[in-house]
C-alpha cells in the first residue's frame, strides 16, 4: 500500500526510556529518599524532637515550609528523620524474610518428598492468617516497640518468598542444561547455587523490589495504630496518627503519608521496569 | 469432583485444627503477662490475688490440657470470656463483626466492578490511554496507605468541602435500627426506615472506597496481566481467525481463562478486606472487628485474639476452599489432574 | 496421487502481488515477507516450503489479516474473489475469516481454548457467520468430526480438548476449518507438532477433504516430504521471497534454485542407501531481515554464485509451469549433483576391542504418579519396561520411535540421569544400574550426552567459556586456567566455532550454533560414549545436515560410539549402524539399518516406515501406503499382550494373550512378534 508510512525508528534515547525509563525512575526516587535517610541529620532544617509548644501548629511557611505539628516540632525535618526508619525497616524485613523463604523454597524444591511436603504445609499454614492481624497480634504480645513488629512482621512474611522460589526452581530443575550438568557430573549443592539459582534470580528480584513497599506500608500501618515506634520517634505511619485529627492542620498529617506514598510507588515503579524487562511479551517491542 | 470436594474439605479441615494450635502456641508461650496487664502492679504483687486470677482464667493447667479445653470449647461454639468486656467473647464478636461484614462486602463489589472492567479494557486497549489510566489507578491503589487515604477523604470531603458525612455508621440523631442481622442497609430496608437507610448508606461511601482502594489496585492489575497473557494465547488468534467479533474472542475465549488468577486473587482479597479494615475502621471510628481486634490486642486479652484469629483462619481456609470449587468448575483440567 | 485439477482453471480465487509485510519494531523494520506474489487457483493444493524465518507463516497470517502488532502488511494486493484483502476494514475482513478462508496451526495442544467444551468451540465457527442455527450447527459439528475420523463424535462434542490427544485434536481443528465449507484452506504446518504415522493420517484426510470438498489448500511446511504427499504446485521461500516456484515432480527432482537444490540434498532420504553419513550443505545462515542483502538473497551461501548475483534476479518462468529467481539458471545453466564432502583424511584410531561398550538387560523405569486427592491407587507409567539393549565399541546405534515410547527416558537411564527401577546396565564391564551418583561420577568421563533443544540445554547465565571449562576443571582435567583457555579453544575449533566464542553468552548464538556448543561440552571430558537425545530434530534441515556431519566427523576423529536417538526415519537410517524400535516402552525390533529398512520384520517398524514421506511424489505413489490404525494407547494403562496388537494389522488373539519374545529372525535382527515378516 502506497499511503503506508512508517513510524520513526526511535532514537536511541527513546528506546533507553521505553526500557529502563520506568525503573530509573523507581531508582531515582528511592536513591533520593536513600540519601536524605543517611544525610538527615545534616539536611533537615530543624531537630526533629525540638519541642517548640508557642509554635505550634503553625501552617507551611518559608521557614517551617511543611509547618510544624501539635508540639511545635518541624515537620519536614521529621518527615526526613521518617525516611531512616521507614526504609530500614522495609529493607530488613524484606532482606531476612526474603532470604530465609527462598532459602526454604528452594530447598523444599529440590529436596522433594517429605521435606518439601513439610515446609510447604508449613507456608500453607501462616497463608491461613492474615498479615496484619497475625503481626498486631504479635507485636502486641510481644510489647510495643521497632524490634518487635519487625519481629512480628518476618513471621508472616516468608511464606510468599518460599512459594515463589518453590515455584520458579521447579521450572528450572526440569530444564535441559540442569540435565546437562548432571550429566557432566556436577553435585546437587552446584546444580542447585550456581546453575539453577542465577536463571530463577529475575522474578525473586521483582518481587522483592516491590515487597521493600508493602514492607513500608505494612509497617506505617502498625505504627499508625500505635504498635510500631516508641514516641517521640519520627516515623511516618505515626506521625499521620498523631495529625489524623486535625483536619484543619491538614500538613501534619499529609507530608508523612506523601513520604510513605512517594517511597512506595518508588519501589512499584521499580519492579514493574524490571518486570516488563523480564516479561518475554513486553520484550518483542 | 465429589472425590475433589471430599478431599479439598478433609485437608481445609485440617488446615483449620493446625491453625488453631499455631495461635494457641503464640498466644500463650510469647512473654506478654495477661496477668500484670489486667491486674496492675499493686495487685500483681499480690501472690494470692496472682494465684486466684490465674486459677480462675485456667492459667495454672498444663499447656496440652488447655488446648484441650480450647478446642473443646470452640466445637461447642465457646471460645470462653473475654478478658475486659468479661463478656463471652462470641457475644463481642457477634456485635462488632456485622460493622465490618458491611463495609468489606461493599468495599469489595466496589473494587471487583470497575477493577475488573479496567484491567480487561487495559489489557484489550494496550498502550492506549485507558491502559495508562488503569496503570495509575492500581499503582496508587497499592501505593497509598489506607490510614492516609482515609485521614485524606475525610479531610477534603467532610472536613473541607463537607459534602459527607463525618465519622461513625449513623449520624448521633439517627436512630439505629433494632439489629436483625446487623447490617444497617439490609435492617433499615427491611423495616421500611428509609431515612436512616440513607444515612447509613451515605455514610458508607468514603470509607468503603478508601477500603476498597488497595484491592481495586491488585485487581485492576492482576486482571490486566491475566488478559495480556490470555490473549497471547494460540486459542485466542484460533478465535480471531474463526472469523468472530472482537468483542466475543475478548469475553468468549480469553476473558474464562483469564478469570483463573483473577478469582484466586479476589477470594484472598476479600478475606483480607474482612481482617484488614483495621485502619480505616480507626480512622473512620467505624465499630467493627477490626477495632475490636486491635483493643484486645492492646489489652493482651487471650481469649478474644484467640477466637478472632481461630475465625479469621477459618474464614481464610473457607475462601480458599471455595475458590478451590470454583477453580474446578472454571477449569476442567484442574479435576483431571 | 490423485491432483485434483491437472490444469488449473484460468481465473486464480487467490492472487497475491508483491506483498510486503514487514514487523515495525524499535530497532527499525524487520523485513519478514518482502515482495511475494503467486496464485491459488481453485481446488487446488498449493505448498510453500522454507527454513524458519523464511516468512511462510507471516504470509499465511498476512492473508487472515492475523497480524499482531507490530507486524503490519506495507506494501503489495491480496485479491481474493474481487477484493483486497490487505485493504478491508476489520469487519469484512471478520466475514472473510473463517467463511472464505480459514485457517489450521500449526500446534493443535494450544489451538483449542482449555476451558470451553469441543461443541461450543465448532458451534461458534458456523455461528459466527450466521450460516446455522446453533442446534443446527451442532449436528453438523458432529457430522464434521465423523467425517474427521474423530471416534464418538457425539460424545467428542460434550467434551473438553485436554481430554483428546494433539492427533485427535487436529481433527478437530480441520473440522473447524471446514466447517463453513471455506473456499481456501491455510495450514500452516498442520502436522510438525504431531508422530509420524499421526501425520500420516492427518495429510491423509487432508488430501481426502480437498478431493471432495474441492476446497483449495495452501500447506505450508518445513518438510518437503509433507508437501510432495499433498501439492499439486510447490513455492520455496527464502528471505522472505519466493524463489523458485513448480510442480513437485520437476521442482524436487530438478530444481532450478541453488537453495532448492540445497535443501533437497541436505535432507537424508528414507528410500536411498548412503554411500556416504556426509550431507551436502551449504555454509552459513539466512541473511539478517533487517538488512538483506543488495544482490541475490542467498548469494553468499551459493555454490553457483557468479558475478551477476550482485544484481537482485527477479522470479521469472522457466519453462512449463516453473519459475525461478536465479541468474545462473535463467540464463539455462544447470545445478550440478553434488559432491559429498569428502571424508576428513583418516585418523588412525587404535581399532576398538570388539564387544559390546554398553549392555542392558532387562531394563525397567516405572513413574508413580501422584492420584488426584488423598484416596485412590496411585499411577504406574512403564516408561520403560523390560529393554535389553547392546552397543558394540564405534557404532551408532539408534533408538527410534514415536513420542511416549520411552526413548528419552531410556537415554537417561543408560546415562543414569534417572534411578531404574530394574535391570541391569554393564558400562565396560561395571555394571552401573545401582550404582550411586558419587560412584558414577567417575564414569562420566567416558560416559556424556547431547540435549534436545539447544535453547534450554546451556545455562543461558554462563559465558560460552565457562560451559565448557566448568566440567574440565571438575574432573582435573586441566592444570590451571591457561591450559583451561588453551582446551576451550581447542574444542571450539574441533566443533567448527571461532575462539572467540568463548566469551560470548548463549543467547548470541544461532540454534545450530549452540547445538555444536553442547556437542563440545559433552566433548570436553573426552567421552568414549556420546548419547544424542534428538540432538538435530529442532533444527532446520540445511543446519541439521551441517549437525549430522560434525557428528559423524567426530566420531571417525574421536572413535566415538553413539546412541542417537530420534524420531526421524530418514535421520536415523542415514547415520546408524543398527535401529532399536520402541513402542509403549518395549523394544519391537532390532536390526542393521539397512536390513531393517529392506526387510522390517515387525508390523510397526513396517507401517512406521511407510508412513515417513518421501520428498519425491514419483517415489510417493510408488510406494505402499500402510495406513496405520487409531493413536498409541496410553502407557498408562498398555494393552496385554504385545503393546502394538491394538494398531496392528495382522493382530490375532494369541497377541492379546502372550507377549512376543524378541525373536532371532538370522541376520542379526530380531523382532517382537508372533508372526515375524508375515505382514
Amino acid at each position: 500500500m502506497s499511503g503506508v508510512v512508517l513510524p520513526a525508528i526511535a532514537s536511541p534515547r527513546q528506546r533507553w526510556l521505553r526500557r529502563y525509563g520506568l525503573a530509573s525512575l523507581g531508582a531515582a526516587i528511592i536513591l533520593a529518599w536513600a540519601l536524605l535517610a543517611i544525610f538527615a541529620p545534616w539536611v533537615s532544617p530543624f531537630d526533629a524532637n525540638f519541642v517548640d509548644v508557642a509554635n505550634r501548629l503553625k501552617p507551611p511557611s518559608w521557614v517551617h515550609w511543611m509547618g510544624t505539628d501539635a508540639l511545635g516540632r518541624d515537620v519536614a525535618s521529621r518527615v526526613i528523620h521518617g525516611a531512616r526508619v521507614s526504609l530500614a525497616v522495609g529493607f530488613v524485613v524484606v532482606a531476612i524474610g526474603g532470604l530465609f523463604g527462598t532459602l526454604l523454597g528452594a530447598i523444599a524444591a529440590y529436596a522433594r518428598g517429605w521435606v518439601e511436603e513439610a515446609l510447604m504445609r508449613l507456608t500453607d499454614l501462616v497463608f491461613c492468617f492474615p498479615p496484619i492481624i497475625l503481626a498486631m497480634a504479635i507485636a502486641a504480645a510481644l510489647g510495643i516497640g521497632t524490634v518487635n513488629t519487625v519481629i512480628a512482621m518476618l513471621v508472616v512474611w516468608w511464606p510468599k518468598f518460599a512459594r515463589l522460589a518453590r515455584s520458579l526452581v521447579i521450572t528450572q530443575r526440569s530444564m535441559e542444561y540442569v540435565e546437562a550438568a548432571q550429566s557432566v557430573g556436577f553435585g546437587p549443592a552446584h546444580i542447585l547455587v550456581r546453575q539453577i539459582l542465577p536463571n530463577a534470580v529475575g522474578p525473586l528480584v521483582v518481587l522483592l523490589t516491590l515487597d521493600v513497599g508493602n514492607a513500608i506500608l505494612v509497617f506505617a500501618g502498625l505504627s499508625f495504630l500505635g504498635l510500631g515506634v516508641v514516641p517521640p520517634t519520627a516515623e511516618w505511619g505515626a506521625m499521620v496518627a498523631e495529625g489524623r485529627e486535625l483536619v484543619q492542620q491538614w500538613w501534619v498529617a499529609t507530608f508523612p503519608g506523601l513520604a510513605i506514598l512517594t517511597v512506595v510507588m518508588g519501589f512499584n515503579f521499580m519492579g514493574d521496569g524490571f518486570r516488563d524487562w523480564l516479561d518475554p511479551h513486553a520484550r518483542t517491542r | 469432583m465429589l472425590r475433589y470436594v471430599v478431599s479439598r474439605l478433609g485437608l481445609s479441615v485440617v488446615m483449620v485444627l493446625l491453625a488453631t494450635l499455631v495461635i494457641f502456641l503464640i498466644a500463650n508461650t510469647v512473654p506478654g503477662d495477661p496477668v500484670l496487664m489486667q491486674l496492675g502492679d499493686l495487685a500483681a504483687s499480690n501472690p494470692a490475688t496472682v494465684a486466684e486470677f490465674r486459677h480462675h482464667w485456667g492459667l495454672d493447667l498444663p499447656l496440652w490440657h488447655r488446648y484441650w479445653i480450647f478446642l473443646d470449647g470452640m466445637l461447642h461454639g465457646d471460645f470462653g470470656e473475654s478478658l475486659v468486656s468479661r463478656r463471652p467473647v462470641l457475644r463481642d464478636i457477634a456485635d462488632y463483626a456485622p460493622a465490618t461484614v458491611e463495609l468489606a462486602s461493599i468495599a469489595f463489589v466496589l473494587s471487583l466492578a470497575v477493577g475488573l472492567p479496567l484491567g480487561i479494557l487495559a489489557a484489550v486497549r494496550r498502550d492506549s490511554w485507558i491502559d495508562h489510566l488503569a496503570r495509575a489507578v492500581s499503582l496508587i491503589g497499592v501505593s497509598a496507605p489506607t490510614f492516609w487515604l482515609a485521614f485524606v477523604v475525610l479531610a477534603i470531603f467532610y472536613g473541607w468541602l463537607d459534602i459527607a458525612p463525618g465519622p461513625g455508621r449513623l449520624d448521633p440523631v439517627s436512630f439505629p435500627p433494632t439489629p436483625i442481622t446487623g447490617l444497617l442497609l439490609i435492617d433499615t430496608a427491611w423495616l421500611g426506615d428509609w431515612d436512616t437507610f440513607r444515612d447509613a448508606a451515605a455514610h458508607l461511601v468514603l470509607p468503603s472506597i478508601v477500603l476498597a482502594g488497595s484491592t481495586l489496585g491488585l485487581i485492576t492489575r492482576t486482571t490486566r496481566a491475566a488478559m495480556l497473557e490470555a490473549l497471547s494465547q494460540d486459542y485466542v488468534r484460533v478465535a480471531r481467525a474463526k472469523g468472530l467479533r472482537g468483542r466475543a474472542v475478548v469475553t468468549g475465549h480469553a476473558l474464562p481463562n483469564a478469570m483463573l488468577p483473577v478469582v484466586t486473587l479476589g477470594g484472598l482479597a476479600y478475606a483480607n478486606l474482612l481482617a484488614g479494615a483495621v485502619m480505616t475502621e480507626t480512622v473512620f471510628s467505624w465499630p467493627g472487628l477490626g477495632r475490636y481486634t486491635f483493643t484486645s490486642a492492646v489489652a493482651v486479652d487471650f481469649p478474644a485474639i484467640m477466637a478472632i484469629t481461630t475465625i479469621v483462619a477459618i474464614v481464610f481456609v473457607a475462601v480458599n476452599f471455595l475458590v478451590d470449587l470454583s477453580y474446578a468448575l472454571l477449569d476442567p483440567r484442574v479435576l483431571k489432574r | 496421487m490423485p491432483a485434483p485439477a491437472d490444469r488449473p482453471p484460468a481465473a486464480p480465487i487467490l492472487s497475491v502481488r508483491d506483498l510486503r509485510t514487514w514487523f515495525l519494531t524499535d530497532a527499525g523494520p524487520v523485513r519478514a515477507v518482502d515482495g511475494v506474489s503467486f496464485d491459488v487457483h481453485p481446488g487446488e493444493t498449493l505448498g510453500i516450503v522454507g527454513e524458519s524465518g523464511s516468512g511462510k507463516s507471516v504470509c499465511a497470517k498476512s492473508i487472515m489479516r492475523l497480524l499482531d502488532a507490530p507486524a503490519r502488511i506495507v506494501g503489495g494486493a491480496i485479491h481474493f474473489r474481487g477484493r483486497d484483502l490487505a485493504r478491508l476494514d476489520e469487519e469484512a475482513i471478520r466475514a472473510v475469516r473463517g467463511r472464505e478462508i480459514a485457517m489450521v496451526f500449526q500446534d493443535p495442544m494450544t489451538s483449542l481454548n482449555p476451558v470451553l467444551r469441543i461443541a461450543r468451540q465448532l458451534v461458534e465457527a458456523m455461528t459466527a457467520h450466521g450460516r446455522f442455527t446453533p442446534a443446527a450447527a451442532r449436528t453438523r459439528a458432529i457430522d464434521l468430526l465423523r467425517r474427521m475420523g474423530v471416534a464418538a463424535p457425539e460424545r467428542a462434542v460434550g467434551s473438553y480438548p485436554h481430554q483428546y490427544s494433539g492427533g485427535m485434536r487436529q481433527r478437530v481443528m480441520l473440522a473447524m476449518g471446514f466447517s463453513n465449507e471455506p473456499a481456501l484452506l491455510i495450514a500452516d504446518e498442520p502436522t510438525t507438532a504431531l508422530d509420524v504415522t499421526i501425520q500420516a493420517q492427518i495429510l491423509d484426510l487432508l488430501r481426502g477433504l480437498n478431493r471432495d470438498m474441492g476446497t483449495a489448500v495452501i500447506l505450508i511446511s518445513h518438510d518437503l516430504g509433507v508437501i510432495a504427499n499433498v501439492c499439486s504446485r510447490v513455492l520455496v521461500m527464502y528471505a522472505g521471497e519466493v524463489v523458485e516456484e513448480g510442480a513437485p515432480e520437476d521442482l524436487l527432482t530438478d530444481p532450478r534454485h541453488p537453495y532448492t537444490w540445497a535443501l533437497l540434498h541436505a535432507a537424508p532420504r528414507i528410500d536411498a542407501e548412503a554411500e556416504d553419513r556426509r550431507l551436502v550443505t551449504i555454509e552459513g545462515q539466512p541473511p539478517d531481515p533487517r538488512t538483506w542483502p543488495e544482490g541475490c538473497r542467498f548469494r553468499a551461501r551459493c555454490p553457483f554464485a557468479v558475478d551477476k548475483c550482485a544484481e537482485h534476479p527477479q522470479l521469472l518462468p522457466a519453462g512449463e509451469g516453473r519459475a525461478t529467481r536465479c541468474w545462473v539458471t535463467q540464463a539455462g545453466g544447470a545445478l550440478h549433483t553434488p559432491a559429498r564432502p569428502a571424508p576428513l583424511p583418516a585418523v588412525p584410531r587404535p581399532e576398538a576391542a570388539p564387544g559390546p561398550l554398553l549392555q542392558v538387560t532387562g531394563l525397567q523405569k516405572h513413574f508413580v504418579l501422584p492420584n488426584d486427592g488423598y484416596f485412590g491407587q496411585p499411577r504406574v507409567l512403564r516408561a520403560v519396561d523390560d529393554v535389553d539393549l547392546t552397543v558394540s565399541r564405534g557404532e551408532t546405534v539408534g533408538l527410534v520411535g514415536e513420542s511416549g515410547c520411552g526413548k528419552s527416558t531410556l537415554a537417561r537411564l543408560v546415562t543414569r540421569l534417572h534411578q531404574p527401577t530394574a535391570g541391569r546396565i554393564v558400562f565396560d564391564g561395571t555394571d552401573i544400574g545401582s550404582a550411586t551418583q558419587a560412584q558414577i561420577r567417575p564414569l562420566r568421563r567416558r560416559m556424556q550426552m547431547i540435549f534436545q533443544d539447544p535453547y534450554a540445554s546451556l545455562n543461558p547465565r554462563d559465558r560460552v567459556g565457562e560451559i565448557l571449562a566448568g566440567p574440565l576443571r571438575l574432573h582435573g582435567i586441566v592444570d590451571g586456567e591457561a591450559a583451561a583457555r588453551q582446551r576451550v579453544a581447542e574444542l571450539l575449533d574441533l566443533v567448527g566455532l571461532p575462539v572467540q566464542s568463548a566469551r560470548r553468552f548463549p543467547h548470541e548464538f544461532s540454534g545450530g550454533q549452540r547445538q555444536r556448543i553442547s556437542i563440545a561440552r559433552a566433548l570436553s571430558v573426552g567421552p568414549d560414549f556420546v548419547v544424542a537425545d534428538e540432538p538435530v530434530s529442532a533444527l532446520d534441515v540445511n543446519i541439521q545436515a551441517q549437525i549430522i556431519n560434525l557428528m559423524v566427523d567426530l566420531q571417525e576423529r574421536l572413535g566415538l560410539t553413539y546412541l542417537f536417538i530420534a524420531h526421524d526415519l530418514a535421520v536415523v537410517r542415514h547415520v546408524c549402524d543398527r535401529i532399536v524400535v520402541l513402542y509403549l516402552g518395549r523394544v519391537m525390533e532390532v536390526g542393521r539399518a539397512a536390513d531393517l529398512f529392506a526387510r522390517p520384520q515387525h508390523p510397526y517398524t513396517r507401517t512406521l516406515i511407510s508412513a515417513a514421506p518421501v520428498p519425491d511424489p514419483r517415489i510417493e505413489r510408488t510406494r505402499r501406503h500402510v495406513p496405520m490404525l487409531g493413536e498409541p494407547p496410553s502407557p498408562l494403562n498398555p494393552p496385554s499382550g504385545c503393546r502394538f496388537r491394538t494398531r496392528c494389522p495382522i493382530a490375532e488373539a494369541r497377541c492379546a494373550a502372550e507377549v512376543p519374545p524378541l525373536q532371532d529372525i538370522g541376520g542379526g535382527q530380531f523382532a517382537a512378534c508372533h508372526f515375524p515378516g508375515k505382514f
